[in-house]
């Protein structure tokens, strides 16, 4: 499978990492070298094989749903870059919102 | 006792916690020995990317159980080098990665806790390549971590500092994690105990996570009994973490100390020794199957049709569950955020492009592209499909045997910068390891020899589900036909 730089960007996209022109460049040719040796998996015959997304087979596991305490909310907002009244903040979401 | 303060930090980990559980070392003298050791290697090596200065209060509480007739456990006294992907409430914990630069867990991973409770002490937080991406440590974005046995040599990763640090006599103990041979690979290169135990037996809780189905954590020891002390430290059950083994828990130095390889069948899988693998290596390697033959042990020619597809699988698999993992990082809930962002998704991509260096950026990109739209199945679904093929590969083998013995490394430490710039050779350093991931099995690694250029090679021993006293028996064995553990590197 060929890589393009259009491919990259897309991805880029959908990883939300922004790239430096050269980063981009280079990652267009280390993917397409990686994709094409990740491309020999499709010598194999799997069409009668399950897939295995996990190695060992505990299953669901469910505890009870009662209360219990959890992180207060000071130490969930303590290593936030940006925080105040309580809450993360962000830039505005919404077109014409303020702070 | 006659052990002059300079000369502790030459002793094995389960000789310390003996004499600190009968009094004859406090954990304090203890733990300022290996302080003193490891600030005076580390310039050098640069395993630790931080070293608890105040290890001597940890220390102190452990000789007050003492003073007070509590046993604190297994690993009194010993102290303990932290890989730092390993939360710790209040302290840095950061991956080796800018975007993490600053970051203070507010908890405490559950591994942790049990090695504080078991009388460890945790000495230091241990150099990585960043998110556990690599197999060199150069991946850091800080620095990277040098072989001790020649400096101009990587130590291998993605554990690199975990195991640097127990190479050069800075940590007795050192905990590491294991996605694709992140443990065992830098066990080999630096020629120490490294073992990934099955999947489930050390709970992830407080371990950041790079692969979940993959990631295991594990110990780093300079013998077998070492390891399996601190296996019976960390390993038990956690209900925060929902892959946490729910049966039974062995006791790893009971085994250790009862092992014996009389009967046992060892798998040789000729898929192993192929060509790219060092000469020096293959004969280190063998040599040591031999010893175990001699053992008593019983040799089977087996095959493993499959290993040639576990380094593809792994990279789809790996960098699948990574890129939804790495997900987290978004500049808004902690670590780096870019300045002064033009919107919200901005805020996202630059904080990231900014704070993930170029394996993690090249992992989540691979991981993406194999999830999205009209390359799944192709990929990703594909990767689930072989990976089972594997693990049947080794269910079948393990009809017939009781243990894959097999290199760890197909070479021993390589060069600095010799890989850095050519990822898909780098991604083959892992092609033993990766097996025992995708499986989920017990797998460690152990010294058995030196090339002529005096860097060690690692044999590793793999076994079945849940078969972890069983592994670390047989390594033991092995161990004690042939111990590499009074050898030491010139620092």
């Amino acid at each position: 499978m060929a890589i393009t730089r259009k491919d990259v960007d897309y991805v880029a996209h959908l990883s939300r990492i922004d790239m430096t022109e050269d980063e981009a460049a280079a990652l267009t040719a280390q993917l397409e070298k990686i994709v094409g040796y990740v491309d020999k998996l499709a010598e194999l015959d799997v069409s009668r094989v399950e897939p295995l997304a996990f190695a060992t087979e505990a299953g669901n596991v469910l505890r009870k749903d009662v209360p219990r305490d959890g992180i207060t909310r000071e130490d969930a907002l303590g290593n936030a870059p940006a925080a105040g009244g309580g809450y993360f903040r962000v830039p505005p979401v919404i077109e014409g919102g303020t702070h | 006792m006659g052990n002059v303060a300079s000369e502790i930090w030459r002793l094995p980990a389960p000789v310390i916690a003996a004499r600190v559980r009968a009094k004859e070392l406090s954990a304090l003298e203890v733990t300022g020995a290996f302080l003193e050791r490891a600030r005076a290697v580390n310039p050098e090596i640069k395993a630790f990317l931080e070293i608890f200065d105040d290890a001597t209060d940890a220390a102190e509480a452990v000789d007050e159980r003492i003073a007070a007739g509590d046993d604190p456990g297994p690993i009194a006294g010993v102290p303990v080098a932290i890989k730092d992907n390993m939360c710790i409430r209040g302290r840095l914990c950061g991956c080796a990665s800018r975007i993490l630069e600053g970051f203070r867990p507010p908890y405490t991973a559950d591994a942790v806790e049990r090695v504080v409770a078991a009388g460890g002490v945790p000495i230091g937080r241990t150099n990585m390549d960043e998110f556990a991406m690599g197999s060199s440590t150069e991946n850091s974005a800080y620095f990277t971590t040098l072989n001790p046995w020649d400096t101009s040599t990587v130590p291998g990763g993605s554990s690199g500092g975990s195991a640097a640090a127990v190479a050069s006599g800075a940590a007795p103990l050192a905990v590491g994690s294991d996605t694709g041979g992140s443990i065992r690979q830098p066990g080999a290169l630096c020629g120490v105990v490294a073992y990934k135990p099955t999947y489930g037996m050390v709970s992830r809780y407080g371990l950041i996570a790079f692969g979940s189905s993959l990631d295991q954590i594990g110990p780093f020891s300079r013998d077998v009994a070492g390891a399996a002390l601190l296996m019976d430290a960390m390993s038990a059950h956690d209900e925060r973490d929902a892959t946490s083994h729910r049966g039974e828990y062995p006791d790893y130095s009971a085994a250790v100390a009862a092992g014996d390889l009389a009967g046992k069948r060892l798998g040789v899988p000729g898929e192993y020794f192929i060509e790219g693998i060092d000469p020096e290596v293959e004969t280190l390697v063998r040599a040591a199957i031999g010893r175990a033959e001699a053992a008593g042990a019983e040799l089977v020619e087996i095959s493993l049709p499959h290993t040639e597809y576990a380094v593809a699988v792994y990279y789809v698999i790996a960098t699948a569950e990574a890129s939804s993992n790495l997900a987290r990082y978004d500049g808004v809930h902690y670590g780096h955020r870019a300045e002064k962002p033009d919107g919200l998704i901005p805020l996202y991509s630059r904080s990231r492009g900014e704070g993930f260096g170029a394996e993690v950026k090249r992992r989540v990109m691979l991981g993406t592209y194999a999830l999205s739209s009209g390359y799944y199945d192709a990929y990703y679904l594909r990767a689930l499909k072989v990976r089972n093929l594997m693990k049947q590969d080794l269910d079948s083998a393990f009809e017939t045997i009781d243990y894959v013995v097999c290199p760890t490394s197909p070479t021993a430490a390589f060069k600095v910068g010799e890989r850095a710039d050519d990822p898909l050779s780098m991604y083959l350093s892992d092609i033993f390891t990766i097996s025992a991931n995708l499986a989920g099995v017990p797998a460690v690694s152990i010294p058995c020899g030196f090339t002529s250029a005096g860097l060690p090679v690692g044999v590793q021993v793999m076994g079945r589900h849940f078969d972890d006293a069983g592994v670390l028996a047989a390594a033991a064995t092995l161990e004690r036909t042939e111990s590499f553990t009074d050898r030491w590197p010139e620092l």
